[in-house]
């Protein structure tokens, strides 16, 4: 055990939480903030959910029924900005807030004061953005991409979305910053950079993503406005600008976007799987390089999602070869996991099921990712439903499946008290059935020629549709089991060890410290032979 | 990576949410009215003075905190490791812009005189052949479209107004330096004229350009709504604009804070802070100079 409390030392900010519900208003303390970005994700992804379901009813046979294709066009575009924003990133930077001090032996984040300013603009410009369903004109319903001339039809809603984005940027700017820094500053001695763990490594080089290209997207967004507003020409060709310009912009933002969201999911599975498989993790070093492959890579790759736009032949040349490029790096990554479990002792609690579900479901993904990547076939592809099948397969499954595993494996640190596995069994399985029955037949629609974002199709796409359309039913609805536990755990659960799962304490700091945590977890640093024995980075195939 | 003992985390943070429901209600009240709407006022000026409070209060607290000592070194290491990815992201901010002006005018402008094979070829042939105003249109720069959207209008010349204030930023940018040198050896009196020198340098350039904004409006016909050259134009020049503003601003308050006997040689996060604000800013003038003005 770590000495972790020191109640003798009575500084002014050696203090527990304050009371009542201002506490979480006011909050400067790292758990306090991940816990209200994990709450805060988890009611968008209802929210979110709930536009796909409503998305999935109406799609469930063809003919118009349910709403107006206006509204439609809203539901889509909201749909995926409020998932992308609202639920995915801010359930990342949750498990951030938390984890990131207990693995590298910090007291808190290095900036606390901006660590809950950073939630709280996230809240409000939620607030924002979801205001537009209210307004004349309804909500953007362009697509999340916001493509003028379209976006900058949207009567009232432009300027409340163009500086929503501004906010949400601000939030993911602020949040980036406090995570670098606190990873650069705040390491106990002992903790090199090279003995971190990989979900630490992860989030480092996803926030430099985040502040490399999210401004770029607020410049975007900002000549939307002018544009709509302002009287200038940017994306207007009669005045000498460019359409096409929105998009290099746009996917320059979007492009690493997608990696922001599955790097620091690729760490929660590379800290999850060596637990589960009672090695340590293979690779160690070779996947911290991958990383940082993936994340230059991502950064010059995306105007493959413009290759039907019209862009000189170098140019699709280029971006296809760049794009095929990342294969290599993510082949590292799940070859490294599959060693990793070689030869373990392999239980399959439900975070290994859903790290195991998220290695399986993600190459899928990553397969049809090198189909659409290859531009004389992509023509075929564009704008079908096989796109949506095969970012599915990669954000929902990236985005969702290791943050379910990382839930179910840190909750009972977190509180604790053990959450009820059959449930949670049945939760997996369910999701993985609903997913796959949602998704995969959508690979075969959009083969078939059914395009995305219409709320209406041809006869001969009917059955599959139904299909996807009873997936997504069973696959959202079996999200409240998972809301059921987590509550079920917080009020009844089974108390806990410190360590947790089996043999946990040689796989990181946090397992060594009480269950639930103190408020403040490293007054003082931890010993140094402590993260030396965690922290066992170097492992062979045996 | 000393002791985390004396890590200093405050208890509670008031002005963060206060900061960040100013800043909400000033936008939503600056969309409503760009939408038209007179309401927008209503919570526009709640929203700014919120702000304005939240803000003030929040760096009082900090630079209390600062001279009562209670930051140590990794606290201020914190501080510039955050100021420098900060600037980072700015660095990114104006790199879409910039991105911007070499796309429209190396690229989308040539296309669309149908310059070059591929897209210069249909552009033109297509979509412009048969347009009266497109007649005899040619890639030069500046270019307002083949639409001649807002009509006739003059490039700013390089020489003249931008040239004096590449001289007085370049200025500002030595004596914030020679500030800093007289901060460091404690000499407070130079600390101060040089401090005082920076601020009139930044507020002559901001008078400088304000009147080189008249001029375009009023008599060379260079408005944002002069096609793709005047819409990169105002929007690189007044981004950069509002950052000396905002630069400007906070030399003041490190002045204040000057007076007010604040700042030691070991202690003065914020004026390096600020100090690499503004080389940054001066930095940024001179790929304007470069790219917008001159070229």
């Amino acid at each position: 055990m770590v000495s972790v409390t020191n109640p003798i030392d009575d500084h002014e900010h050696h203090h527990g939480p304050a009371k009542g519900w201002m506490r979480w208003i006011v909050t400067t303390n790292h758990k306090d903030i991940g816990t209200l970005y994990l709450v805060f994700a988890l009611a968008m992804l209802f929210v979110g959910g709930m536009f796909a379901l409503t998305i999935r009813a109406e799609l469930f046979r063809p003919g118009l029924q349910l709403v107006d294709p206006e509204f439609f066009n809203s539901l889509t575009t909201m749909h995926a900005l409020i998932m992308v924003f609202g639920a995915v990133m801010p359930a990342f930077v949750g498990f951030a807030n938390w984890m990131i001090p207990m693995m590298i032996g910090a007291p808190d984040m290095a900036l606390p004061r901006m660590n809950n300013m950073s939630f709280w603009v996230l809240v409000f410009a939620g607030l924002l953005l979801l205001s537009t369903f209210f307004m004349e004109g309804g909500a953007p319903a362009a697509g999340w991409t916001l493509y003028p001339p379209l976006s900058i039809q949207g009567a009232h809603n432009i300027p409340f979305v163009v500086f929503s984005v501004h906010l949400l940027g601000i939030s993911s700017i602020m949040g980036s910053i406090n995570i670098i820094v606190t990873i650069l500053n705040m390491r106990a001695p002992g903790m090199t950079l090279m003995k971190m763990p990989l979900f630490v490594w992860t989030w480092l080089i996803t926030a430099f993503l985040l502040i490399s290209v999210l401004p770029v997207f607020a410049a975007a967004v900002t000549m939307l406005l002018t544009d709509a507003h302002f009287g200038t020409s940017f994306f207007n060709a009669a005045g000498g600008g460019d359409p096409v310009l929105y998009q290099h912009l746009f996917w320059f933002f979007g492009h690493p976007e997608v990696y922001i969201i599955v790097l620091p999911s690729f760490g929660l599975v590379s800290t999850i799987v060596p637990t589960f498989s009672r090695k340590h993790l293979f690779g160690y070093s070779s996947m911290v390089y991958a990383t940082g492959s993936i994340a230059f890579l991502s950064m010059i790759v995306w105007a493959h999602h413009q290759f039907t736009v019209g862009m000189p032949l170098a140019g699709e040349l280029f971006f296809m070869y760049a794009t095929l490029l990342i294969a290599v790096p993510t082949g590292v990554k799940v070859f490294n996991w599959i060693a990793t479990m070689w030869q373990g002792s392999i239980t399959l609690e439900t975070p290994m099921l859903f790290s195991v579900g998220f290695i399986f479901l993600f190459t899928l993904g990553g397969f049809t990712g090198l189909m659409v990547a290859m531009a004389p076939a992509d023509l075929q592809y564009h704008d079908s439903y096989f796109v949506v099948a095969h970012f599915h397969y990669t954000l929902v499954v990236g985005g969702t499946f290791p943050v379910f595993a990382a839930t179910y494996y840190w909750l009972p640190k977190w509180t604790g008290h053990m959450y009820d596995e059959n449930l949670a069994k049945l939760h997996f399985w369910l999701s993985f059935i609903g997913f796959n029955l949602t998704f995969m037949p959508q690979h075969f629609l959009g083969l078939a020629g059914m395009p995305r974002r219409i709320p209406d199709y041809a006869i001969q796409f009917a059955d599959f549709n139904m299909m996807s359309s009873i997936g997504a039913f069973i696959l959202g609805l079996s999200q409240l089991i998972f809301v059921y536990n987590i509550i079920k755990t917080i009020r009844s659960g089974d108390p806990v060890s410190d360590e947790v799962w089996e043999g946990a304490e040689n796989m990181g700091l946090e397992w060594n410290l009480p269950s639930p945590p103190p408020y403040h977890t490293f007054q003082t640093p931890p010993d140094a032979y402590l993260i030396d024995k965690v922290t066992a980075t170097e492992v062979t195939m045996r | 990576m000393s002791s985390n003992d004396s890590y200093y985390i405050p208890s509670k943070a008031v002005w963060p949410v206060v900061v960040v429901a100013g800043t909400t209600f000033m936008l939503a009240g600056l969309a409503n009215l760009i939408n038209g709407l007179g309401g927008g006022k209503l919570l526009l000026y709640p929203g700014i003075l919120l702000l304005v409070v939240g803000l003030t209060a929040w760096f009082r607290d900090q630079s209390v905190e600062s001279e009562t000592g209670r930051f140590n070194h990794q606290v201020g290491n914190s501080y510039r490791l955050g100021m420098v990815w900060f600037i980072f992201s700015e660095v990114m901010f104006f790199a879409a812009f910039f991105g911007t002006l070499f796309y429209t005018r190396y690229l989308a402008v040539p296309w669309l005189a149908g310059d070059g094979a591929g897209p210069g070829l249909f552009s033109y042939e297509y979509l412009w052949g048969a347009v009266e105003s497109a007649k005899d249109y040619t890639a030069a720069w500046p270019s307002n479209g083949p639409g001649r959207v807002g009509g006739e209008f003059e490039k700013m010349a390089a020489l003249g107004l931008p040239l004096v204030n590449t001289f007085i930023l370049l200025s500002s940018g030595f004596t914030i330096n020679k500030a800093h040198h007289a901060l460091l050896a404690d000499h407070r009196k130079p600390l101060k004229l040089w401090m005082a020198a920076t601020i009139v340098l930044g507020i002559s350039f901001l008078v400088l350009q304000g009147i080189e904004y008249h001029h375009a409006y009023t008599e060379m016909g260079l408005t944002l709504g002069a096609g793709i050259y005047g819409s990169t134009f105002f929007l690189l020049t007044g981004f950069h604009g509002l950052h000396v503003t905002l630069g400007t601003f906070m030399l003041c308050m490190i002045l204040l804070r000057i007076y007010r006997g604040h700042f030691s040689p070991e202690n003065h996060f914020a004026f390096e802070g600020v100090a690499w604000y503004w080389h940054f800013v001066d930095v940024v003038w001179l790929l304007l100079f470069v790219l917008v003005y001159w070229m």
